[in-house]
């Protein structure tokens, strides 16, 4: 079993530990607020000589996306972090990065997209990823930061998968409060991720193959698409497999979703992120009061797990998705659509209400959350459920 | 540096049956830049362009040694990438810490002087061991003959058109070889794929530095510039007797003529057969010939008091 | 002839492919005939040719023959007749002439 120390960090902090403990052989670094501080503690590994990493302090995040394009294609373990409109800078390479199953990870600290320009917390930038190919990991606690920095390396190495993994924080919210973290060793972490093994490494001299060709005309790029379609299908295993692994370890909980109440719950909320702890909170309070609250936390949002989502909504009488994020003009937010989706093959289809909250950071007072549990268990009982989305705490 | 007698002997790493144009400058400017580079591996990577899409249409690849592609605007941090896991792998004890290695960029003028130039000087600043290429036939040819910052005043486009109130290209082209000597790294050349011995000359110092170097190579195309297939050497020559392309390198800091013009021919020589400046040829335009002949001088004049300070 | 194997390539499945499109083999477009482009055929005079070797290197389509140090054949599998040697030619030695019918198969 793996030594573990506590420490109160940020979770910037502990996934810079992260990745010093993953050992990558290249990090790409470049500043963007709530990011920033991932990169620089990896700059004083790197002065400190406690890494091997070639640091590449890029001038953009494009060519951050790039040069890990390029370092993990040679044949690297690759990282790199980001944020907001560095992650929408990334945007073809992100696509780029998944089409070429180059099992890149980097860490993105939610954030929200200008305009107006505001670095505060949401998901529209991670959101705008999320057709990119990438698995993508949501935390809710720097613990949880720590933990799926660590198993998106295994996850994204593994050979049924090899696509890159997104590991999420929410920005100011988990970046920069400290927390109570416990650390693994790094002897553990490193068994536990293990060497990467690359398939076709660009610096294979005697074996020289050509990376990024042109599939066009009556080209397989379908084909290619087709292949990646089922690289991420066949992750949900790998994840559970890994997650369970990872817990085995750290004695900590891992699903694609986790639940906490949906037992016997009648209203259920459904969220991403840091609000999870705030939910659940909430929810102890009113199942005090005798509400039967539950809760869903999705920990994984691509691929989506929406079976497992299904599943737990079974016998919910009424549930609201909290959509941190705007699909402007679509019928909710981006949460909103996948939960309605994985409901339309279930026995049973309840009421789902989209509330979306805090955007740009702005605040998820308790108060709101009760309001959301109240409004579900109106509906639950007969109350007409609202016509489209809610806009929470809004003037 | 190597006779074409020696030349024969190494490995041509770029093999046929790709699908660029009959004639096309591009592919001409890679051979010779990879015959130029010695024995040394080397890792190529590529803009998006007519070079990366024509040599590598699936499932053929026309590069005989390791080869990628990421996008347009990139090269230059994609190869940066690929030599910092040199290193990385390196420093993990998976490369022997004595191999050699040696990465190249190649990008068109698009995918350089314009969509590429902040990967290329985010790179070069950098210091990576790498040598980028450019092959600059002066437009967005892979699109179809669009004008880039490469394209000369006075040039056809699809996107820089002739008629009554325009003729051409209104702006004068950027001087990329000096922005790239700018930038202080160790080699900046100027070539051109009608001297093949220049430009292999070129293309060795370049890959024997030490970190970062920058060729740009004048690589004509045919059918952006409407001339005949065969005329592409010919038509580049021109541009250096004209003085509109002078070949020179900055080594160090130093900038040194690397082929002399003795007599310097009228810049008409170099216009008058490329289809893309027929207009410039028409009664009224006496005055624009005149202006490019004076922006080449003038161009001309200040390089040679470069050389002179020097 | 190279050692992967495309020719049943149309048929094959998504599993079938090399991960993301990678081509795991070098300069293998040597298979691909790119002579059917060409209208008009190099042939070189070898009395005439003194040998400079500058076909071999201004050739776009690595398609002139060299060895030991001497040009000796045109690849006419990827020749696609741009006359750029000939026009290159420093003693007029290689006369472009037009293509008759013996193509070879283009693919
Ligand atoms: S005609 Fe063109 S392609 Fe054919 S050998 Fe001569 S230069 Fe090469
Ligand atoms: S350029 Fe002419 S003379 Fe020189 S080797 Fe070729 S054919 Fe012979």
């Amino acid at each position: 079993m793996p030594t573990q120390k506590t420490v109160a960090a940020t979770g910037n902090t502990v996934v810079a530990e992260a990745m010093r403990q993953c050992a990558p052989d290249v990090v790409a670094a470049y500043p963007i607020t709530p990011q920033t501080t991932i990169v620089e503690e990896f700059a004083a590994f790197v002065a400190k000589g406690r890494v091997h990493t070639e640091y590449v302090t890029v001038e953009s995040e494009h060519s951050a996306m790039s040069a890990c394009v390029g370092a993990s294609a040679a044949g690297a373990r690759v990282m790199t972090a980001t944020s907001s409109q560095g992650l929408a800078l990334m945007w073809e390479e992100l696509h780029i990065a998944a089409g070429m199953r180059l099992p890149i990870v980097m860490a993105n600290a939610n954030r929200a997209l200008s305009a107006p320009i505001n670095i505060h917390c949401d998901h529209s930038d991670i959101m705008g990823a999320r057709d990119t190919g990438w698995v993508m990991l949501f935390a809710e606690t720097a613990q949880e930061a720590y933990d799926n920095t660590i198993m998106a390396v295994r996850v994204a190495e593994n050979d049924d998968v090899l696509l890159p993994v997104m590991s999420t924080l929410d920005g100011f919210i988990t970046t920069h409060s400290i927390d109570r973290v416990e650390l693994m060793d790094d002897e553990s972490v490193s068994a536990f991720v293990g060497e990467y093994v690359p398939k076709y490494p660009l610096l294979d001299l005697e074996n020289p193959v050509t990376h990024g060709s042109f599939a066009g005309l009556d080209g397989p790029f379908f084909e290619f698409k087709k292949a990646q379609r089922e690289a991420i299908e066949r992750s949900r295993k790998v994840i559970n497999d890994v997650g369970a692994e990872f817990s085995k370890l750290s004695g900590r909980p891992f699903g694609m979703i986790e639940t906490w109440g949906m037992e016997d719950a009648e209203v259920a909320i459904i969220v991403l992120g840091s609000t999870a702890g705030n939910v659940r909170h909430v929810a102890r309070g009113l199942r005090d009061a005798g509400m039967k609250a539950g809760v869903v936390k999705v920990r994984c949002f691509r691929p989506f797990p929406f079976a497992e989502i299904a599943e737990a909504l079974l016998g919910v009488k009424a549930v609201a998705v909290m959509d941190r994020a705007e699909s402007f003009g679509a019928e909710g937010g981006p949460l909103f659509l996948e939960v309605r989706s994985a409901l339309y093959d279930s026995s049973e289809r309840m009421p789902v209400i989209d509330y979306i909250y805090g955007l740009g950071g702005s605040d998820v007072k308790l108060e709101l959350i009760e309001s959301v549990y109240k409004d579900l268990t109106d509906i639950a009982s007969g109350v007409e459920a609202p016509a489209g989305l809610v806009y929470l705490g809004t003037r | 540096m190597a006779n074409l007698k020696e030349l024969t002997h190494r490995e041509d790493r770029l093999e046929g049956g790709h699908r660029l144009c009959a004639g096309c400058g591009a592919s001409i400017a890679v051979r010779q830049v990879l015959l130029g580079a010695g024995l040394e591996p080397v890792v190529v990577g590529c803009a998006t362009g007519c070079l990366e899409v024509s040599t590598t249409i699936y499932p053929y690849s026309a590069w005989k040694t390791p080869f990628i592609h990421n996008a347009f605007e990139n090269a230059a941090a994609t190869v940066s990438g690929v030599e910092a896991a040199f290193k990385g792998l390196k420093a993990a004890g998976k490369i022997p810490a004595d191999k050699r290695v040696k990465f190249v960029a190649f990008g068109g003028d698009g995918g350089t002087y314009d969509i590429g130039l902040q990967s290329l000087s985010g790179a070069m600043e950098r210091g990576h061991d790498m040598v980028y290429v450019c092959y600059d036939n002066g437009a967005y040819m892979n699109t179809g003959i669009q004008r880039s910052s490469a394209t000369p005043k006075g040039a056809w486009a699809t996107t820089a058109q002739v008629g009554a109130a325009q003729q051409g290209k209104q702006q004068r082209r950027k001087d990329l070889t000096a922005i790239m000597a700018a930038h202080n790294i160790p080699y900046v050349a100027q070539a051109s794929i009608s001297h093949w011995k220049d430009l292999t000359n070129k293309a060795e110092k370049a890959f024997a530095v030490q970190g970062p170097a920058f060729i740009n190579v004048f690589a004509p195309c045919p059918r952006g510039w409407r001339i005949p297939y065969n005329k592409t050497v010919e038509i580049a020559k021109s541009a250096v007797q004209t003085g509109f392309w002078p070949l020179f390198e900055v080594e160090d800091g130093v900038w040194r003529q690397t082929v002399r013009v003795v007599n310097r021919k009228p810049i008409e020589e170099f216009l008058k057969p490329q289809g893309r400046f027929k207009h410039l040829f028409a009664p009224g335009n006496e005055a624009l010939l005149a202006e490019m002949q004076s922006d080449v001088d003038h161009q001309w004049d200040a390089l040679q008091s470069r050389f002179n300070c020097s | 002839m190279s050692t992967w194997d495309v020719s049943s390539l149309d048929e094959w499945k998504s599993d079938r492919f090399p991960l993301g499109a990678v081509i795991p083999e070098s300069g293998n477009s040597r298979d691909y005939v790119t002579g059917g482009w060409r209208s008009e055929r190099p042939v070189r005079d070898d009395v005439t040719c003194t040998q400079c070797l500058i076909c071999w290197i201004m050739c776009p389509d690595s398609a002139i023959n060299a060895e030991d140090e001497k040009v000796t054949t045109f690849n006419l599998a990827h020749c696609k007749g741009c006359g750029v040697c000939a026009n290159e030619c420093p003693a007029d030695a290689i006369t472009m002439v037009p293509e008759g019918c013996d193509l070879p198969e283009v693919k």
